[in-house]
């Protein structure tokens, strides 16, 4: 599964070329993102930070955003829903990071709550698709995202369940929470550097978020023909599963490149593993292919 | 055949069926036999579910803890993953108040299951097999499985198919008590309610929605975060998921709204304990007009009988004198509808001894005539047969297990090895979601669930249905034909190996050797 880095990256190109017709599922399905489409490293205006205590109900006023948001919620979190592709995935993602954060931790995979006593921040947390699952393995968990809306319908529904209430949920961004001086065993973001405009501070952003030793998970989409054709041709201008301008091909890393600014950000990648589709049985697989959406787990120089 | 599309019937069957269907069948104690019983449980439970704890929400909800359903809490005992998780188990059965002293002693009862070496195997997984060890069973390596009109029969043994054994006979409270002994050895933390299910409600309807902090359970449940049962004793309950093992009649099958394909046969079985004068180690089948008889060795000299026969044939056999029906019993295993299958391999041997290459053919191949019965050593019990499939296994927040999923004709013992094959699968697929962090009652989760086990499960029941209908007919050329395939399936080995590792509990379907 996750394969030794370098090899693999000198061959990286060859692959590329292989793909170039493939299923347009593949990409397509992976851009139901639960990262917002705005840039994170601009300047945002809000600094709104929702703490653990949803409000309680007083007025008729907050009691009808309630119901909104919850009608949100629901359409967020249903798996038959518009979403399902990103749920499917998601179990694949998460089983990386699980593999990944045991191994460099020393936890225990075979229990229920293997991140018992680790503080980690999910950076462009969306409605909380991956913060959720983290916190029922035991993790502390931080979820953060720009847009407030996300935040809101996170929060409400991370409520309903003991085992998520813990979540501490904010409105801001990386750069704010290393402003803050925050500071976590784990930094995770997962399809958010796509949409950072310059990816070497936000980098350095997740960099310095994390304790020396921490560890650090990228996820995001290869810059090759095959995730030019299925993520963006396939997914904006064929199938109109995604508003045309979500993804600039141009914006998208290359492992080589993830890995080299990781490493300018004193963070060394340990581990790559690609997401490949399988159209037949509609699920995700861990594969040495990183052609298209791949993830990477690093650890933070220090001790 | 009339063929149904039954959203679940009123239960009307009468008095012995109440008594004898899910024992034999499968999926665990009968409760509505017991429900008049139950009252008296219900201060004795040994968690004591008040009502005050009832805010505190499960994590499953098992609904029917017969043996499926305690298959699946031991799986979930004794599984890393999931020994932590809070189960509420719902059941009136007696068998889960005061479980029962079994007397190695006592005549075996007549409610058995065949067990496959699969089933053994997640049982031994589970460390329930050792409880069972220390019980009456009787494990079987051949099988003789021929038909009345004497042209074909064939002979099965585990040697076939490398394995000890091709399965083992066990009381079906044996079973249930070994998988209730085996959780109590964890600290798995179980609350038995002695009571019924009356009402579930998944998706409470949008009016009700009150979002009040002061009760988190309640808004968990007003989200669609929660199952909510209300129980007989008038106890509720609030589960992530509920787990439907309440049997062919199943109540949440019927409240999930999940609709079933199936159809009656016109054949009742009739099963009872029977005596030898000697040890018997085979498993027998014959094929009669009226539908297969089998014999299964149950230990010390015992057998256990299951009849297939007209409805009309069933009830004067219940009531026949004991002695009329021993010799009833020994005449349908031997002579009786026509004579033995010819016991020398010449004939129509020939025209597939091209097919056999060089297997030799060994001495215990050929034809043998079972022990005799000489005395009854039970009751007789008798039941319908009828052949159900849940259009559905799971939904969100509802899965179901077992007989509650699909009910199959008794031919080959296979039922009960259908539902523990779901209890397991289901419990694999729970832990599953909790290494990644999912809400387990989330329907993605639950679906793969179902299509794992509707393949295995549908597979089964296109096989045995198959088999019966063919032996439903007594039509001259068809019984060629039908011995036709007995001598195949004898002789051509690959194929013969297969099927025995299908009804073995592999999962292969049995033509892609």
């Amino acid at each position: 599964m996750a394969l030794k880095l370098p090899s693999k990256l000198r061959n990286q190109n060859l692959q590329i070329t292989r793909y170039c017709n493939h299923h347009r599922l593949l990409a397509a399905t992976r851009l139901f993102s639960d990262r917002p489409v705005s840039n994170l490293s601009t300047t945002d205006d809000s600094k709104i930070i929702i703490k653990n205590k949803p409000q309680t109900t007083t007025s008729s006023l907050k009691q009808h955003e309630l119901a909104k948001f919850a009608a949100i919620s629901d359409t967020w979190w249903d798996s038959e829903g518009p979403f399902k592709p990103l749920h499917v995935m998601n179990s694949t993602r998460i089983a990386f990071i699980r593999s990944a954060l045991c191994r460099h931790f020393s936890k225990d995979p075979n229990c229920a709550r293997p991140f018992e006593g680790l503080k980690i921040v999910d950076v462009g947390c969306g409605g909380g698709i991956l913060s959720e699952p983290l916190a029922r393995m035991g993790a502390a968990v931080t979820g953060v995202d720009a847009v407030e809306k996300n935040i809101n319908v996170a929060r409400l529904h991370a409520d309903l369940d003991p085992e998520t209430s813990t979540i501490e949920y904010c409105c801001t961004t990386a750069e704010k929470l290393v402003e803050e001086q925050r500071k976590f065993d784990a930094v995770i973001a997962l399809e958010v550097i796509e949409h950072v405009a310059a990816p070497a501070e936000f980098c350095k952003s997740l960099a310095a978020l994390a304790y020396p030793g921490g560890a650090t998970v990228l996820s995001t989409i290869n810059r090759s023909m095959k995730a030019y054709a299925t993520a963006i041709v396939a997914a904006e201008y064929l199938l109109h599963w995604l508003p045309k301008g979500t993804h600039q091909w141009s914006s998208f890393l290359t492992p080589e490149e993830l890995v080299l600014i990781l490493q300018r950000a004193s963070i060394n990648v340990k581990e790559m593993a690609g997401f490949v589709y399988s159209p037949l049985t509609g699920r995700w697989s861990l594969s040495d292919d990183i052609s298209v959406n791949f993830i990477a787990f690093g650890t933070k120089d220090g001790q | 055949m009339n063929r149904v599309i039954a959203r679940k019937v009123v239960p009307t069957y009468h008095q012995i069926f109440k008594l004898s269907r899910k024992q034999f069948c499968s999926d665990g104690a009968a409760k509505s036999s017991a429900a008049a019983a139950s009252s008296q449980f219900n201060q004795e439970s040994d968690a004591n579910p008040s009502l005050t704890d009832n805010v505190q929400p499960y994590d499953i909800a098992i609904v029917g803890g017969g043996m499926v359903g305690m298959a699946l809490a031991c799986s979930l005992a004794t599984t890393p993953l999931t020994k932590h998780l809070r189960v509420a188990i719902i059941d009136s059965s007696p068998a889960l108040a005061n479980k029962p002293c079994i007397k190695r002693e006592d005549p075996p009862d007549p409610r058995v299951s065949t067990v496959t070496p699969a089933t053994i195997s997640f049982f031994k997984d589970t460390g329930a097999w050792q409880y069972v060890q220390q019980h009456r069973h009787a494990y079987f390596d051949k099988m003789q499985v021929w038909d009345y009109t004497s042209l074909g029969y064939t002979k099965y043994d585990a040697r076939d198919v490398d394995k000890e054994v091709l399965g083992c006979v066990v009381e079906n409270k044996v079973l249930h008590s070994s998988l209730l002994s085996r959780i109590e050895d964890t600290d798995f933390q179980k609350t038995i309610y002695h009571s019924r299910l009356t009402s579930m409600s998944l998706h409470p309807s949008s009016s009700s929605i009150v979002v009040d902090s002061t009760a988190p359970t309640e808004a968990s449940y007003a989200r669609g975060r929660l199952a909510k049962l209300e129980l007989s004793d008038g106890n509720s309950l609030y589960a992530k998921l509920v787990v439907g093992s309440d049997g062919g009649k199943s109540q949440v099958r019927e409240l999930a709204g999940f609709k079933t394909t199936g159809w009656k046969y016109s054949q009742n079985a009739v099963i009872c304990t029977v005596e030898h004068s000697v040890e018997n180690y085979c498993a027998w089948q014959r094929f009669l007009p009226a539908g297969p008889i089998a014999l299964l060795p149950i230990g010390d000299k015992f057998s256990n009988i299951v009849w297939t026969m007209n409805p009309e044939e069933s009830s004067d056999f219940k009531s026949v004198k004991e002695d009329d029906f021993v010799k009833a019993v020994n005449h349908a295993l031997d002579y009786g509808y026509g004579p033995h299958p010819k016991s020398s391999l010449q004939g129509s041997a020939g025209m597939f001894s091209w097919l056999r290459g060089n297997v030799a053919i060994l001495a215990n191949e050929s034809f043998e005539i079972p022990p005799k019965v000489v005395k009854l050593a039970s009751e007789r019990m008798a039941f319908p047969l009828s052949l159900m499939h849940a259009n559905e296994y799971a939904s969100k927040r509802v899965v179901l297990i077992g007989d509650a999923a699909h009910t199959v004709h008794p031919l080959a013992g296979q039922g009960v090895n259908l539902g523990f094959g779901d209890a397991f699968a289901l419990s694999r697929i729970i832990a599953e979601g909790i290494a990644v962090g999912m809400d387990i009652g989330e329907v993605s989760l639950l679906k793969k669930y179902e299509a794992e086990r509707k393949l295995a499960n549908m597979t089964m029941m296109a096989i045995l249905d198959g088999f019966q209908k063919a032996y439903s007919i007594d039509f001259g050329p068809l019984n060629i034909l039908r011995a036709a395939a007995f001598h195949g399936a004898h002789f051509i080995s690959p194929l013969k190996r297969s099927i025995i590792s299908y009804a073995s509990g592999e999962q292969r379907l049995p033509l892609f050797y």
